[in-house]
């Protein structure tokens, strides 16, 4: 079985994230890493893989970013992944959802993966739904929000919450499948992992090697705009304390201020 | 403008949700129409008209009897495409976000989602998003036809209009595509309405991923106890299995409003916020001080909640007693 999994290069979590009153963008310049939620789906392919027995299985990471991104992808390489498919172009930059989605299902249409796996969101955007547009493009069966994924006879089911509880969806292979971040527990990379990632196969693709042109991605194939930014309403006073080993003292107190008990 | 506003239906009822933007669409002026799609639902269309929908379409299908989002972007691309809609509006949730994104890439169309306002400025519709944790928001729109939105869950209340009559009901039919169809669902949700009910509860004791183990949350149990409350949960620990789904609060789970909300061990990310934001008061206890819910606690504690929870319980026990 062969398993993409589509992986979003994100500024890392422990940098102070901004949008750029320019270009009205993420501001991407700082530190970048595999956007957490996606390292589930990785542990999730891995999963299928060495649970599946075959000798001819694979997993490779498929990435829309700049070039930079390859560093932070490697984490998924020393996880177990098998090779990184990056698609990086300048053409490529300010692409929406309808955009960003045309970029990947191209890359993927090329690697005619089993199973194509997203995570639960973006940390960056709070973005969770590029997975259905992927889908629709590549004309594949969706399931969304799985937390127990389980692959039998070319078919997959998953086991996901909504609203109202828990249903179960069922779908053949091919098949799009995006995963909560309760599915599983990461692993860690191993020392000897981390040391051969460098060396996997990682490849950076143009969008004209993928046979888009300029106008289907990007600010031009994108239909969404953003017009300005502003502040948000404010909140009314909120005060944060460190604990000195009072706290519980002076949530109490805060509670009878407020007459809350 | 010429809106449809998707109606979403569960168990015999319009969600309240998708009633609150057709309310708001109502508003913005121009054409409002709803689209609902499933098996034997065609009785629940006629009622949108009291918020505002002159006409419902309606696909009544057994192929779209369960909640599945493909099967619809085929129903509403024939309805777009043969009555020309230009402003598509979603309230949002599991299965309207895979739709509206679904739709939007048959229909190369923009969407912008997580929308907690929608306006018309200068002739234009203008979106409103809260980014990076809701400490920007950001002013979006579109730049083709037609438009698809969709609305963070919980942001309009259904108002019906006091002299609004039945809406105008219509039938029509939609191919549906072979991968469409693919997808099946073979266990469907049902709401649990057993154990205590988190929704009517003045005050919550929740907790979160911080707890460590499921053993922990004996310690939320006891200060929601103490407190005369009630247990809530997030969304990660009851897909890890800690706490039953009755108790989770959030996007998928309850939205509740108590005058006392504490949150253990919760890191506060948007999915939780819908559903817990507008309690009275609001109480974090979290080790992590960048975690997004002390943007929005009344009182938020950097520190370990294994030491302050047991403490805080045993001195509101002393007070009750005392």
């Amino acid at each position: 079985m062969k398993i993409a999994v589509c992986a979003k290069y994100v500024p890392d979590a422990s940098t102070s994230v901004r949008i750029d009153p320019q270009t009205k963008r993420l501001d991407r310049s700082g530190e970048g890493a595999l956007n957490p939620f996606d390292v589930n789906a990785v542990e999730e392919a891995l999963r299928l893989k060495e649970t599946g027995g075959e000798a001819a299985a694979e997993v490779v990471i498929v990435s829309v970013g700049p070039e930079r991104a390859l560093e932070a992808m490697r984490k998924a390489l020393a996880m177990g992944a098998d090779r990184v498919v990056l698609i990086s172009d300048d053409g490529a930059v300010g692409s929406d959802l309808v955009a960003t989605s045309r970029i990947l299902a191209a890359a993927l249409s090329r690697e005619e993966p089993d199973l194509v796996l997203f995570g639960q969101q973006a940390s960056d955007s709070d973005g969770a739904i590029l997975w259905a547009a992927v889908a629709e493009r590549l004309e594949r069966p969706l399931i969304s929000q799985v937390a127990e994924l389980t692959h039998e006879e070319g078919k997959v089911r998953g086991k996901r919450q909504t609203e109202y509880g828990y249903d179960v969806i069922e779908a053949p292979l091919p098949a799009v499948v995006a995963v909560s971040d309760a599915i599983n527990e990461p692993r860690y990379p191993s020392l000897k992992g981390i040391m051969g990632a460098k060396k996997k196969p990682q490849e950076t693709v143009s969008l004209s090697e993928l046979g888009l042109e300029a106008g289907e991605v990007g600010e031009a194939g994108s239909r969404t705009e953003v017009y300005a930014l502003g502040e948000p309403p404010a909140r009314g006073d909120t005060q944060k304390i460190e604990d000195d080993g009072s706290a519980a003292e002076k949530i109490l107190a805060f509670l009878q201020e407020r007459k809350a008990l | 403008m010429k809106a449809l506003v998707f109606l979403e239906d569960h168990e015999g009822k319009l969600q309240k949700d998708s009633l609150g933007v057709l309310s708001k669409a109502a508003k913005l002026g121009g054409e409002v129409e709803g689209v609902l799609l499933g098996s034997e639902i065609e009785g629940l269309a006629a009622g949108a008209g009291r918020y505002g929908a002159g006409r419902v379409h309606v696909m009544d299908d057994v192929l779209l009897a369960r909640p599945l989002p493909q099967p619809r972007v085929d129903a509403i691309e024939t309805l777009v495409r043969e009555r020309g809609f230009d402003t598509v509006l979603f309230a949002a949730s599991v299965l309207s976000a895979d739709l509206a994104a679904g739709l939007a890439a048959r229909l190369d169309a923009g969407l912008n989602w997580d929308l907690t306002d929608i306006v018309v400025e200068d002739g234009k519709l203008v979106g409103k998003r809260p980014a990076l944790g809701d400490s920007v928001y950001v002013d979006v729109g579109w730049s083709s036809e037609p438009r698809l939105a969709l609305i963070r869950s919980g942001t309009f209340e259904p108002e019906a209009g006091a002299d609004a009559g039945d809406a105008e009901v219509e039938r029509f039919e939609s191919r549906l595509r072979d991968f469409s169809l693919e997808a099946t669902m073979v266990e469907q949700a049902h709401e649990e309405s057993e154990g205590p009910s988190i929704e009517d509860a003045d005050v919550i004791v929740a907790g979160g991923r911080g707890l460590g183990s499921p053993e922990n949350f004996a310690l939320i149990e006891e200060l929601a106890k103490a407190l005369g409350g009630a247990v809530a949960a997030t969304r990660a620990v009851v897909d890890a299995g800690w706490y039953p789904y009755a108790a989770q609060v959030g996007q998928t789970g309850k939205t509740v409003s108590p005058k006392l909300y504490i949150a253990c061990g919760i890191s506060g990310a948007i999915q939780h916020k819908v559903g817990m934001q507008s309690s009275a008061l609001i109480v974090a206890i979290n080790k992590d001080p960048n975690a997004p819910i002390f943007e929005y606690a009344d009182l938020g504690v950097v520190g370990d909640l294994h030491e302050i929870v047991p403490k805080l319980t045993e001195l509101v026990r002393q007070r009750r007693a005392a």
